[in-house]
């Protein structure tokens, strides 16, 4: 359906995505810095990454099914983005124990009594062996099945990110419940296809 | 009965709009030598420095106007604030619809320049226009077995998105202790920096009770009930866990999912610094004695 695309898509090369997620970043702390995000620009600022690390993070999840489904591949940049997701979600740390929290302390008072930041921390730490193992070398160092099977880590990682933001929000909020949802939706997909393994 | 609180600063200490930049950078220079100057209570009044209009009005809870805190700005310019009423009831000696004017025509209209700590640790300092709670409950006549009062905010649901959302059950609800009520520094504020309110605010006539979490601090009133028995308060009732009745600002007391213990100051940048909260925020010596006795880790 949208396989037209795929030949097109061939001509962008994956690391456009680290050059795309980078400039995004740093946009969004030019904005904050320059006073362009609100009157409150560290929380602003914060959430903007975090936001963005949760769509990355549904981007990949999202590669499969597209593939499946509608014949568009985007495999090829399915390390970058996920990669991309693991320094946003650095970044957005970076700006909660630096920015917001401030001091070392009342960060690790935070991750150990907290338990939404706990968490987020748990997601975080989950996704450090998959951006360590994501290059070639890797790879052929596991082997394709176990180098698979680790990277499995990618559906607890997201859970937990779709947790992180339900549980950090004040009253009955639809945003962080749509992204659980799509997040449980994607996965629920694979375990029909693990079920009923499709035809050749 | 309290006594009259008599307000240190007068309208010669509120920052007109325009000089309100120029004087941050001024004070910057002055800091130091300045406020080694002054002592004692004044020194920490002085010390206020109220954040400016556009920060006030641009950073707002108000969940019938969205979750965000930009939304109330975006949302909130479809409210209508007039006619307004105020239904007064309860144990009161003259019950009855009230306009504002009603209300709080004739009484002392006053200039308040309070901290606000809003219980997601972060605070303003806001000047308002306002008239003390107290006068208008004599007004109104509280009835001896009257123990609470309760206030409930506007609903309309055709200019509230939040309200069509159901973010959280409506009409927000809220409550005082009589006493509490009746404190001097509890007012009912129909302005700040002498404009009226802006509808984000909680226009045209809100709570404001600065030694408490901004959520206690009402907006847009249509009703004041004088009550018996402690009345239903909406954040209690939706996360009895995460917030009382009471609601004081306490450092020492944390909020299950964050620290209470520090607050972020709105409008100093990217970079600025956190600041201690203080207990009752900052106005213990007026307040403690509301509470003598009690247990503040349990009456949270």
């Amino acid at each position: 359906m949208l396989s037209f695309l795929n030949k097109p898509l061939r001509r962008v090369p994956p690391w456009a995505i680290y050059v795309a997620s980078a400039a995004w970043c740093g946009w969004l702390f030019y904005l904050a810095a320059t006073g362009r995000m609100g009157p409150e620009p560290i929380k602003a600022l914060e959430h903007a990454y975090g936001i963005y690390a949760l769509k990355l993070i549904v981007a990949i999840l999202l590669i499969t099914p597209l593939r499946k489904w509608t014949g568009l591949n985007l495999l090829r940049f399915r390390r970058a983005i996920g990669v991309s997701a693991f320094f946003v979600v650095v970044a957005h740390l970076a700006v909660w124990a630096i920015l917001d929290v401030q001091t070392f302390a009342r960060v690790w008072a935070d991750i150990v009594k907290r338990p939404y930041v706990t968490i987020g921390m748990a997601s975080l730490v989950l996704m450090l062996p998959l951006a360590i193992t994501s290059n070639d070398r890797s790879l052929r160092k596991l082997g394709a099945a176990a180098w698979r099977k680790l990277h499995l880590l990618t559906y607890p990682v997201a859970v937990l990110a779709g947790l992180h933001f339900i549980w950090l929000v004040k009253g009955f909020q639809i945003r962080p419940l749509l992204y659980l949802l799509v997040i449980l939706g994607l996965l629920a997909l694979r375990l029909k296809w693990k079920r009923r393994p499709i035809p050749a | 009965m309290a006594r009259r609180w008599t307000n240190t600063l007068t309208q010669a200490d509120v920052t007109p709009e325009h000089l309100w930049l120029n004087r941050r950078q001024i004070l910057a220079g002055a800091g130091a030598t300045g406020a080694a100057a002054l002592l004692g209570s004044e020194a920490s009044a002085e010390a206020l420095e109220p954040n400016s209009w556009d920060e006030i009005t641009n950073y707002n809870n108000y969940y019938e106007f969205g979750v965000g805190k930009d939304d109330p700005a975006r949302n909130a310019g479809g409210l209508r604030t007039s006619p307004w009423s105020i239904e007064v009831n309860g144990l009161v000696e003259r019950p009855g619809t009230y306009t504002i004017d009603d209300l709080i025509g004739g009484l002392d209209l006053e200039e308040r320049i309070y901290r606000f700590r809003c219980v997601e640790a972060w605070s303003m300092v806001v000047p308002w226009n306002g008239v003390e709670l107290n006068d208008v409950l004599d007004r109104v006549g509280v009835k001896p077995e009257a123990r609470y009062v309760a206030f409930e905010t506007v609903v309309q649901p055709d200019v509230m998105v939040g309200v069509r959302r159901k973010v959280m059950p409506f009409p927000y609800v809220e409550g005082l202790r009589l006493d509490e009520a009746r404190h001097p520094l509890a007012i009912l504020a129909t302005g700040i920096y002498g404009k009226q309110l802006a509808n984000q605010s909680g226009a045209p006539i809100r709570l404001v009770v600065p030694w408490k979490y901004g959520f206690k601090s009402i907006k847009s009133i249509v009703r004041i009930s004088l009550v018996a028995d402690e009345p239903p308060a909406s954040w209690p009732m939706l996360n009895p866990r995460e917030y009382g009745f009471y609601s004081n600002v306490n450092p020492k007391v944390d909020h299950p999912r964050w620290t209470q213990a520090t607050e972020r100051k709105i409008g100093g940048g990217l970079f600025s610094q956190r600041v201690p909260t203080q207990m009752f925020n900052g106005y213990e010596e007026e307040v403690a004695s509301l509470y003598d006795g009690m247990d503040l880790r349990i009456f949270y």
